[in-house]
Parts: C-alpha cells; sequence; structure tokens
C-alpha cells in the first residue's frame, strides 16, 4: 500500500491575529507602568481575574451552549482549596511556591467539574440552567454549614508573602501580584483560544448547534458536554486561585448565587459570539462595577438594566456591535453613519439624563432622607422633594423620549440602506 | 405526636404557598417553554404592593387589588419584553427574565429600601386558630391554606371548565391550530403570563404577611420554586402540587428534628467524638442540613428519574 498521500496545505501568515495578540501582550506588561496609582493596579487586577473567569464561562455559553446559573461554585471552590493549600505552604507543611497556586485553584476546580459536571450535564438547555441554580444554592447553603471549611461568616483568611523571595518578588506589593495575574490571564487566553480549534473545541459548537446530528455521526453529547464543563471549571478555579492571590481572603460570597449572576451579566454584556467579546465584557462589567460603586448606591440597578436592554435589543453583546461598524468600516460606509450615531447618541445621553435623576431623587426621598431631601448631582443642589427637578425630569423623559425614538428610527432606516446596496454590490 | 400534627399542617401550609408560585411557574412553562426566572421576584413585587396599598385601603381588600397590579406588570412585561427576545430562543428568554429578576429586586431595594418593610398581619388573622395539645396554630397559617386552596380550585374551574380555558388548554398543545381557527394565541400567552404573576402576586401578599417583606426575599424563595418545578416534572401542574407538599412537608420536619449521623452511629454502637475524623459532618443536625435537601432531592431525581414525579419528557 502506498504511503498516505501528504496533505496540502495552505495556511497563510495571519498577520491580524498575530497583531492583535502582540498589542494585548504589550497592553498588559505597559498599563501598570502608565497608570502606577494603587487603585488603578487593583483595577486591573482585578480585570485580569475577571477575564479569565468569564472566557472559562463562555466556553458553557457561548461555544457549548450550556447556560449555567452556577458556574462561582468552580472558581469558589477553587478559590477556597487554594487558599488552604496557602495556609499549608505558609506553616511549612508543604512546599509549594505562591506562583502555582492558581494552579492548584485550577485543578480543584476540575476536580468539581468532573463530580457535579457529571449530574448537570446530563441535560442540557433549560433543565441544565435549573440544575446548574440548584447545584449553586447546594454549595452556597454548604458553604454556611460546615465552617471548618468554609470559614463560616468571616471567610478564610491568608498571607499571599510565602517563603524566601525569588529574584525579589514577594507577591507583597500590588503590582507584583498584577504580573502574576497577567501572566496567568495571557497563559489561559492563549489555552482557551486555542481548546476552541481542537476536535473537542468543534464538536461543543456541533453539540451546542444540533445535538440530535451530532450523537447521530457518533458522538455522545453528555459526554461532550461534561468534558466542556470540566475544562470550563479548571479555567474558572484558576480565577478562583488568582482573586484568592488578590485579595488574601476567601468568603461564602465566593461561591454564592450573585457571584454566578455576575460572571454571566459580564460575558454576555461582551458578547457571546466572539472570542473576544468576554475580555471586553470582564473589563466593562469591572470598570462600571468599580467606578458607579463609589458614585451612587442603586449601581446594581443600572447594571440590570443595561443587562436587560442589552439582552432585549444587542443579544450579541458589545462584541458584535463592534463588529458591525468594523464591516461597516471595511465596505466604506461608516462616515456616511457616523453623524446619526452622534445624533441618537445624543438623544441618549438626555434619556440616560432623566433616568438617572428619577432614580436617584426616588432614592433619596425613600430610603436615604435621614438627612433631609437636599442633594447634589452633577454639581447641582437640588431639593428632591421640591416640585421643579420632579419636572425636569418628566420634561427630560418626554423630549428626550421623543427625540431619541426619531433619531432611532433614522439609524435603523440608514443601516438597512447601506445593507441593500452591499447586498447588490454583491450581486 | 403533637410535633407531627403541627408539623404536618406547618409543612402542609408552607407546601400550599410553594404551591401558589409554583404553579404559575408551569403554566407559563407548559405553555410558552419559558421558564419565568422572575418568578419569585413577582411574589416579591405582591407582597410590597400589597403593603403599599394595604397601607391605604386595608389588607382584604389589597388582596384583590395587589395581584391585579402584578399581573398587569406580567401582562406588559410580556407584552413589550418577552414578545421581543421571544425570535432570539429560549436562552434568550430565560436571560431576560433573569435580568428582570435581577432589575426588579433593585428597583424594590430603591424604592422601599434594603431593609424589611413593616408589612404585618391584619388584627382579624392575628392570633391562634386552634392549639393541638400545647402548640398553636396561627389563624394566618390557617388563613394561607384556605387562600391556596381556593386558589387551586378556581384554576381547575377555569381551565376546564370555561371557554377561554378550553383555549388556553388548545394554545397550549397546538398553537398552530389555535390559530388557524382564530385565536388570537400571542394574546392568550400575555392572558397566561399575566395571569401566572398574578397567582405569583397574590403568593406574595400571603407569603409576605406569613413571613418577613424584604428585598432578599425573592432570591431565598426563587431556587425553591424551580426545585419544586424540576421535582415535579417540567410543565406538570399536579407533579407541581405533588412535589410542593413534599418539599414543604421535607423542610417543615427536618427543621424541628436534632436528628445527626453521628447520633445514628452513637445508636448503633460507634461512638463518634470530636476526634473522629470528618467530625463536622458527623455533628450535622437534621435541622442545620434542611435549607439543603431540597437541592439534595433535586439532584438524587435528576440521577434517578430525570423527567421528575408526573413530567413526561426527560429535557
Amino acid at each position: 500500500m502506498a504511503a498516505a498521500p501528504s496533505r496540502l496545505r495552505y495556511r497563510p501568515l495571519n498577520l491580524a491575529r498575530w497583531l492583535i495578540w502582540g498589542l494585548t501582550v504589550l497592553a498588559m506588561a505597559v498599563l501598570p507602568q502608565i497608570f502606577t496609582q494603587g487603585f488603578a493596579i487593583t483595577l486591573m487586577s482585578q480585570m485580569g481575574v475577571a477575564i479569565i473567569f468569564a472566557l472559562s464561562y463562555n466556553m458553557l455559553l457561548g461555544q457549548g451552549g450550556m447556560l449555567s446559573f452556577g458556574h462561582a461554585v468552580y472558581s469558589g471552590l477553587g478559590a477556597y482549596i487554594a487558599v488552604h493549600t496557602l495556609n499549608l505552604a505558609s506553616s511549612g507543611q508543604i512546599w509549594i511556591p505562591v506562583s502555582l497556586m492558581p494552579l492548584i485553584g485550577g485543578l480543584a476546580g476540575a476536580f468539581f467539574g468532573v463530580v457535579f459536571g457529571y449530574v448537570t450535564t446530563k441535560r442540557s438547555g433549560t433543565t441544565f440552567a435549573m440544575i446548574t441554580l440548584g447545584i449553586g444554592e447546594l454549595v452556597a447553603t454548604c458553604a454556611l454549614m460546615f465552617k471548618e471549611f468554609f470559614g463560616g461568616e468571616g471567610g478564610i483568611t491568608t498571607n499571599r508573602v510565602v517563603g524566601q523571595p525569588f529574584l525579589g518578588i514577594t507577591f507583597g506589593p500590588g503590582v507584583q501580584v498584577y504580573y502574576l495575574i497577567a501572566f496567568w490571564c495571557l497563559l489561559s487566553m492563549a489555552l482557551m483560544y486555542a481548546w476552541s480549534h481542537t476536535p473537542l473545541g468543534r464538536i461543543a459548537n456541533a453539540v451546542r448547534d444540533n445535538p440530535e446530528r451530532a450523537e447521530f455521526i457518533g458522538y455522545d453529547t453528555q459526554r461532550v458536554r461534561w468534558f466542556t464543563l470540566i475544562i470550563s471549571a479548571f479555567f474558572a478555579g484558576i480565577a478562583g486561585g488568582l482573586s484568592m492571590i488578590n485579595f488574601e481572603i476567601v468568603t461564602a460570597e465566593n461561591v454564592g448565587a450573585l457571584r454566578s449572576a455576575y460572571v454571566l451579566i459580564a460575558t454576555f454584556i461582551g458578547g457571546i459570539g466572539f472570542f473576544f467579546g468576554p475580555i471586553i465584557g470582564a473589563i466593562v462589567f469591572t470598570f462600571f462595577v468599580v467606578a458607579l460603586s463609589g458614585y451612587t448606591n442603586a449601581w446594581q440597578f443600572y447594571l440590570g438594566l443595561f443587562f436587560v436592554l442589552m439582552v432585549m435589543y444587542a443579544p450579541g453583546g458589545i462584541a458584535s456591535l463592534i463588529m458591525m461598524q468594523v464591516q461597516l468600516i471595511a465596505r466604506k460606509r461608516f462616515r456616511r453613519i457616523a453623524p446619526h450615531y452622534l445624533a441618537a447618541g445624543a438623544c441618549g445621553l438626555l434619556l440616560l439624563a432623566a433616568l438617572i435623576l428619577t432614580v436617584e431623587m426616588t432614592y433619596k426621598i425613600s430610603v436615604d432622607s435621614a438627612d433631609g431631601t437636599v442633594m447634589n448631582l452633577f454639581g447641582v443642589q437640588f431639593d428632591a422633594s421640591a416640585a421643579p427637578p420632579w419636572a425636569v425630569a418628566i420634561g427630560l423623559w418626554v423630549v428626550g423620549g421623543a427625540l431619541f425614538n426619531m433619531a432611532r428610527k433614522r439609524v435603523a432606516r440608514i443601516l438597512g440602506e447601506i445593507q441593500t446596496e452591499i447586498l447588490q454590490a454583491k450581486t | 405526636m403533637e410535633f407531627f400534627v403541627i408539623s404536618l399542617l406547618n409543612g402542609v401550609s408552607y407546601g400550599l404557598l410553594l404551591f401558589m408560585l409554583s404553579s404559575g411557574l408551569t403554566l407559563i412553562f407548559s405553555m410558552m417553554g419559558v421558564l419565568n426566572f422572575a418568578h419569585a421576584a413577582f411574589y416579591m413585587v405582591g407582597a410590597y404592593a400589597a403593603y403599599a396599598i394595604g397601607f391605604k385601603i386595608g389588607f382584604f381588600p389589597a388582596l384583590f387589588v395587589a395581584p391585579l397590579v402584578v399581573g398587569a406588570i406580567g401582562a406588559l412585561v410580556e407584552r413589550y419584553g418577552l414578545r421581543t427576545v421571544h425570535k432570539y430562543g429560549h436562552v434568550a428568554e430565560l436571560l431576560f427574565t433573569f435580568g428582570l429578576a435581577y432589575l426588579i429586586e433593585e428597583i424594590v431595594k430603591v424604592i422601599w429600601g434594603l431593609t424589611a418593610v413593616p408589612y404585618r398581619v391584619p388584627e382579624v388573622l392575628d392570633g391562634p386558630l386552634f392549639t393541638v395539645y400545647s402548640t398553636a396554630f396561627p389563624k394566618m397559617r390557617g388563613f394561607m391554606m384556605l387562600v391556596a386552596l381556593l386558589m387551586l380550585l378556581a384554576v381547575y374551574l377555569l381551565l376546564k371548565r370555561t371557554r377561554i380555558g378550553l383555549v388556553i388548554q388548545a394554545a397550549l398543545t397546538h398553537p398552530q391550530m389555535a390559530e388557524a381557527l382564530g385565536h388570537n394565541v400571542p394574546r392568550v400567552f400575555m392572558l397566561v403570563f399575566g395571569g401566572g404573576t398574578a397567582l405569583a402576586g397574590l403568593a406574595g401578599v400571603i407569603g409576605g404577611v406569613a413571613f418577613v417583606t424584604e428585598p432578599s426575599m425573592a432570591a431565598a424563595l426563587g431556587p425553591i420554586i424551580f426545585v419544586v418545578a424540576v421535582v415535579g416534572g417540567m410543565g406538570s401542574l399536579a407533579g407541581a402540587f405533588l412535589a410542593s407538599l413534599l418539599i414543604g412537608i421535607i423542610q417543615t420536619f427536618a427543621i424541628g428534628l436534632d436528628w445527626s449521623l453521628g447520633g445514628f452511629l452513637g445508636a448503633v454502637g460507634i461512638a463518634v467524638t470530636a476526634q473522629t475524623p470528618l467530625y463536622s459532618l458527623w455533628k450535622l443536625q437534621l435541622s442545620q442540613v434542611a435549607p439543603v435537601l431540597p437541592y439534595l432531592l433535586l439532584v438524587l431525581m435528576l440521577i434517578f428519574r430525570p423527567k421528575g414525579l408526573l413530567g413526561t419528557r426527560a429535557d
């Protein structure tokens, strides 16, 4: 028998891909040198952890089609195992360097992925979502029951400065922790990107799109979902281990339902259809949370509203909006639509002002009125219980709503026109 | 005996409250294929609405008005929210109701604050209904059972004995055919969603008084009613009824019992002390484990009987 003919492969150098990855590495390396304040370093560290977590979540939702409401279980349990390991290491019973703690977290996450995943991945779709919710609640309730392991209300604390400094690295200063997170973040990003091109990654897409067909060509869909979940739980565990090093504390919140909700929101806002979507989502979400929670007590309301609006009007997330503009730029149509975007954006700002005014005044009157109803918004001082500010709010709603509706319709019309032009040019 | 009777009564009343919630959830699910994640949030809205309305017009008028308000909100949500995302598929619908649950909780926090509101039992329902040996059974619990049973009867009659019930059942199984016969199926959907949320609102009016009206009440009850829906069998009303009672009774009994694995081992002759490995597991009492039991039941059910108690399909 003749040797199998060698396959002819044409693989041009993907310049854009190298450029993007290169720029990402560069940005992650250089940014802490530009923004050297402690606040910025902490923010960027949190973003790095959130990126890994969101990407691991998107492995389930975006690539496997599994909507999970309990993903924090894996990152949280990973963090708990890692924190106990670190405490053992610092008491000298075992020797593991701090920089490898995320790996411990990852392995722990994968272990729990094997256990819980076996149950959850038995079903898909809506029922899968319900079971993950149930498992999440199960673990969260257990976290308050077993005080020895989970530390009860106070959680488990630790000290990340352990052992002899290696090349002067102690992980005491925040910037060293940032670089550790950046390293693991880049590594996880690359690995997860590579995973999406493996046979398992591809068949996970097939199981997401058409489980029946995937079964007909000989794949056990449950096993595909299970394996995907284990790998996803591994990366979630890495994120958990890193957040443990970053905060030096792990509490029951780390396995809680709210944490699971946050990763879902972040991933979806970023966009589940593209690999880079969750990265954007994690950055935007972290910034949103950290920046906004300093300004207003109702930040979770704005977050929820933003999420619901995204689900209703931009289900592809920010990533799909970006890709749409890239398409328009590539076809040289962006300049035509840009002024209308600006107009719609300006009207949207009016509506946003109306919303903020209404919410903040309501909050002031109903919850925060202990020391009077005089409040300060955007540098203007006024009394929330007086009529004029409410009249302004109503006026903003009416005018902003009418103008925004007009601008929105025009944007939609012109986008439609451009679409038809592009289609006609093709044929 | 005393413990048994009172726990059974409490368990059944709690189970009936669960059923008031899970019935709406199940109706909506079997009709529209949407698992309404925000169902417990509507329960909370019902409690707060009854508190705000009852402030002005009293508890009993609010018992009727508040569910109507919640139902109207539900119908609006279906018309202007859910119908928009329907074209993106079930995952988008689930995500929408998930976001809605989050949003409703935050709106409640913005309007009524983070702490519990003083939504109290009206004087007529305050006090014991009867006493079993020495333990009193509160009137409010009895009223809760009465309302739940009346509601069950009303829903049954509406679905089985009226014309609109026939149309709903038809739209449930054969939406295209019902549409072809000239019924406005999207409007039926809106009605069902509004009706289901109104039932949740009614449960909220009762549950808010019987327990505490606070922003976390939705998150506390939400997962349990999903467990009920899955354990009973997705989309099965009778299954939801059975599962509600089962979970209500299990949880109530577990809270009152101080059995532990260690005690059991001690009874069969294996002494368990603080030095025994895994002591924190052995010393756990059933009352401490009570919150976990519904989820354990869920996991066991999925392993051994994936379609649920009375469900017909496994996915």
